[in-house]
């Protein structure tokens, strides 16, 4: 591979609370090229979006990045200056939530928003900024932008609103995109629009993603490489195609199965028994050991990585596909 | 096409619950001064919102129908009316082939308590200041199901068949998970011994793994109490999965319903292609989208004619005036579109 545009590598992200400490990024690596689209799967309370927001350092008290390295384009993100992180953030890289109402600001109009976004990176008039607004707008495929402009963001429905959001995020051209279920709140005909065009923007502008979701339907419709994380960890990371199709730790395999397709009808789904693990008390060992069907006695000892395959690894003693070693 | 619907249902067996030309209107109040210029004669617009536009459905005991659409069809507001939570503005109601205003006040009850319903969101729709044991067996204690005194071991059997331990049964609702508070509310419903249970969006607030075991769930308590279901989701996956017959809501009409797998195999109106095409499958790998543009329009102010003239890409002239009925296209097949006319 050519030269990451990020990586991350063993990040530990903690949290520290009354009932003790959550490990919420316990010990992940991952690296994404340029122009990449990544794919980072995982169920609710999986460390999925903590480590987006890792990236971009919105940690917040009582969290707090205790280990590990972030690199962007060759520079360390923990523990950089405030101001760094601040000019970094919106300019190379960027991120859509899941509530665009969450990130629009309700009491000002879309063209307040957009303009100061401008202003923050760069040092045009107000009279460029609007023009470059209007045409950003535009861009995301939202009609008679000139108009829209002068609207608040409750005036929008949510589909249009999330294009706002992805307008906003791509105005400085950034290098990476971190796109946390940016399409979870909407139907499916305008998911398959925002996905549509998500896809052909960052072509254009040669911009990498990671696409943050539970959905691993849509992943494998969108992304070159998947990362499935459990309880903390990345149990299993390769090109999505491979990954979906032959999968290594028994997690994916699980969560695959449940998911219904043409082929179930009417037969019970393969459900994964019990559910995930609380973060305060992970079990020792392999944290998916007590749901695991092919669990032993070795699934007491934390796994390590073990490659499967070309660009393929797995945390697992017992993976589903022959060992490759990388 | 209500009489033909109607004779296809009296013919094979008499449906658990069918609607017929079924509305819902919602209008806003008028204010203060509205009615001030109202009493004085000034024409006031109140706009009225159509959720539900004269919908026929009958379902049959026993089956499972599935009710698909967007985020403002009318999907929720159908199955809320369904499951007699919610008046009707227009339109008849039979449960067991007994219209609504006919009912004695034993079929009342006997029709109130055969249909029950399932929430998306279990926080917000049980009780957070109840324990689990009055949640589930509160309703079976006041419609003489069980005594009080039998409570205890009537919630208990009710918690196993769900798959929740009857040792929680003192515990507050905040004090399980997502997926065991679905439970909860499944065996709220089961409690009254209902013969049909109206779903709203069940599994959508489940993680993936969690939402296999509810769905398998589902299917099981199926075989076991002889259930009949109307499932509302957005999700086709989990519809397919499931359901005996699905039917396709658009802006408050039912714009398809067929079979399930007739439906999947060869969808008819182009609002069932689209809602198809776009679906992510896993599987699939990689692929491009050709979303269908635009979005669902305003109920507030439909488009005339067909609701879904705008996105069409098959749109004629007549699509733009006149409302296409729901015909019969094939054995059990019904669709909404003109371009079935010419056929």
């Amino acid at each position: 591979m050519a030269e990451p545009l990020l990586s991350i590598r063993d990040l530990h992200t903690h949290f520290d609370t009354k009932a003790g400490i959550v490990k919420a990024v316990n010990g992940v690596s991952f690296d994404v090229a340029p122009g990449e689209i990544l794919g980072l799967v995982g169920e609710s309370g999986s460390g999925k979006s903590i480590t987006g927001f890792s990236i971009l350092g919105l940690i917040q008290q009582p969290g707090r990045i205790v280990g590990g390295s972030i690199r962007f384009a060759g520079e360390e993100l923990v523990g950089a200056e405030t101001t760094r992180l601040r000019q970094l953030r919106g300019r190379d890289i960027a991120m859509i939530f899941q509530d665009p109402m969450m990130t629009l600001n309700p009491v000002l109009r879309i063209d307040t928003q957009i303009v100061e976004a401008i202003l923050a990176h760069e040092n045009v008039g107000r009279a460029v900024a609007l023009g470059r607004a209007r045409d950003a707008l535009a861009k995301v495929g939202i009609p008679s932008p000139e108009e829209r402009l002068k609207a608040y963001p409750h005036q929008f429905s949510g589909g249009m609103r999330q294009r706002v959001a992805i307008a906003i995020a791509l105005l400085h051209r950034p290098r990476l995109i971190i796109c946390d279920e940016p399409t979870t709140a909407l139907d499916v005909t305008i998911q398959a629009q925002i996905i549509h065009e998500m896809r052909l923007l960052c072509q254009e502008q040669g911009t990498a993603l990671i696409w943050i979701t539970h959905d691993l339907a849509v992943v494998d419709s969108l992304a070159d490489r998947l990362c499935v994380m459990y309880a903390g960890r990345i149990v299993e990371q390769g090109p999505a195609g491979a990954v979906i199709a032959e999968p290594a730790h028994p997690y994916t395999r699980g969560l695959i199965d449940s998911i219904p397709s043409r082929n179930s009808r009417g037969a019970r789904l393969k459900q994964i028994p019990g559910m995930a693990p609380s973060p305060l008390a992970l079990p020792a060992g392999c944290p998916f050991r007590p749901r695991c069907s092919y669990a032993d006695d070795a699934c007491l000892n934390e796994p390590s990585s073990i490659g499967v395959g070309a660009g393929r690894d797995a945390r697992c003693v017992h993976p589903l596909v022959a060992r490759v070693p990388a | 096409m209500t009489a033909a619907m109607h004779a296809r249902s009296t013919a094979d067996v008499t449906p658990i619950v069918e609607v017929r030309a079924i509305s819902k209107r919602f209008t806003r109040k008028p204010d203060l001064a509205e009615r001030i210029a109202g009493a004085l004669g000034a024409r006031v617009d109140l706009r009225t919102v159509h959720a539900v536009d004269d919908v026929d459905l009958a379902i049959l005991p026993g089956e499972v129908v599935g009710l698909v659409g967007e985020s403002g069809c009318g999907k929720s507001t159908l199955g809320r009316m369904i499951a007699g939570i919610l008046p009707k503005s227009g339109g008849e109601f039979f449960h067991e082939g007994v219209e609504s205003a006919a009912w004695t006040p034993l079929q009342r009850h006997a029709a109130v308590l055969a249909v029950q319903m399932i929430f998306q969101d279990p926080m917000s729709s049980l009780n957070p200041r109840k324990k689990v044991r009055d949640i589930i067996g509160e309703a079976a204690v006041v419609h003489g199901m069980t005594s009080r005194a039998a409570q205890g071991d009537y919630v208990a059997d009710l918690m196993r068949k769900v798959g929740l331990d009857p040792a929680y049964m003192r515990r507050y609702p905040h004090q399980f998970s997502g997926g065991q508070r679905q439970r909860i509310g499944i065996a709220r419903a089961l409690a009254v011994k209902p013969r049909f249970l109206v779903c709203d969006e069940a599994v959508a607030a489940l993680d993936v793994s969690i939402q296999a075991q509810v769905l398998n769930l589902f299917m099981d308590l199926r075989q076991e109490f002889n259930l009949t279901y109307l499932f509302i989701s957005h999700d086709l996956g989990v519809v397919e999965h499931l359901s005996d017959r699905v039917a396709i809501m658009y802006l408050g009409r039912i714009v398809e319903m067929a079979p399930t797998e007739a439906l999947y195999a060869a969808p008819n109106h182009p609002y069932t292609k689209a809602l198809l095409e776009e679906v992510p499958r896993i599987g699939a790998g990689k692929r491009t989208f050709a979303p269908v543009r635009g979005e669902i329009p305003s109920p507030v102010a439909p488009p005339p004619g067909c609701h879904f003239h705008p996105r069409c890409p098959f749109a004629m002239d007549r699509c733009k005036t006149v409302r296409p009925v729901l015909r019969a296209i094939g054995s059990g097949r019904w669709s909404a579109c003109h371009l079935n006319d010419a056929t």
